[in-house]
């Protein structure tokens, strides 16, 4: 409660740039993340170990369900979208550990996030259906609908930011309330609901992701 | 009245007024998916994830408020 949520909380200064908390998480999330699926899958074999096992259910269960929504072959897609997930999923959970906090509840992460999906949903689009075809579809009904078209493009990008950032911060900010309130213990249960609410953001997050890029490439309506 | 006394009454009008109509919305999408997973079990999994999607797009709304009360509180444009 003592800071703002829109302030970043600066630890430490590289040159003339400064180091945000929700930095320092992300590169040790992402150490975390590079060093488990480097061991896991160095030696990727046939009959698989424990760990590989459980790599192998978590990213074909996610390629399922991407696969669910965009009716079409997944695995072009899925090292961005299997990424997105499994690092959104990790650091909304960030605060279980002890003084970690999650970096999407501050806004510059979901807006580095947002920025990606952006691109990369044109990325694709360009990419199967070729420029001319790509930039077809936005005139589709007809022309006069372009601007709206645009705007939509637009919106929907920055609603998929504040999304994951209000939930992400309300929920350390409604806890926080709760502590000065209620004291010690009944926070507890608001800190399980911030697992739910973290997971499901991770998951809708992707889904999104997922059914905008479906819907540049043609395989979907949305 | 000061700036920041207006800023505060009118952080929490939206937040409460804000969060009045997302309320009811999702209460509706929810009853709705509810009485077709009872009709339909077996298409449980359609349903819920499509209204995972929508109970996001509707909860947007909600944030926007509460993203326009955050501003109003902690950077107002109008306090210096």
């Amino acid at each position: 409660m003592e800071t703002s949520p829109l302030a970043p909380e600066i630890l430490f200064f590289i040159g003339p740039v400064g180091i945000d908390r929700a930095v320092v998480t992300t590169w040790v999330i992402m150490l975390l993340l590079l060093a488990l699926s480097a061991v896991a899958m160095r030696h990727g074999r046939a009959r698989a170990g424990a760990l590989q096992s459980a790599f192998e259910i978590l990213v074909d269960s996610i390629s399922k369900q991407i696969e669910e929504v965009m009716r079409r072959d997944p695995w072009p897609f899925m090292p961005l979208l299997g990424t997105l997930f499994i690092f959104l999923a990790v650091a909304n959970m960030a605060a279980i550990i002890p003084g970690g906090k999650p970096p999407t509840s501050h806004l510059e992460t979901p807006a580095a996030l947002a920025v990606i999906v952006f691109f990369s949903v044109h990325y694709y689009g360009i990419k199967t259906k070729g420029l001319r075809r790509y930039l077809r579809h936005y005139l589709e009904p007809n022309p006069f609908m372009l601007p709206l078209t645009v705007l939509s493009e637009l919106t929907r990008i920055f609603s998929l930011m504040v999304r994951l950032f209000g939930n992400m911060m309300s929920h350390e900010f409604i806890i926080a309330i709760i502590l000065f309130l209620a004291g010690l213990f009944l926070p507890i249960p608001f800190l399980l609901l911030g697992i739910l609410v973290g997971l499901i953001q991770a998951y809708i997050f992707t889904i999104l992701a997922a059914v905008y890029i479906g819907a540049a490439v043609g395989s979907i309506e949305a | 009245m000061t700036i920041e006394m207006i800023s505060i009454i009118g952080a929490a009008l939206a937040v409460s007024f804000g969060s009045l109509a997302p309320a009811f919305a999702e209460g509706r999408a929810i009853a709705a998916a509810m009485e077709a997973i009872a009709r339909q079990p077996e298409a449980a999994g359609t349903v819920s994830r499509t209204l995972f999607v929508g109970l996001a797009m509707i909860e947007t709304m909600a944030i926007y408020c509460l993203v326009i009360a955050l501003l109003l509180l902690y950077a107002n444009p109008f306090i210096n």
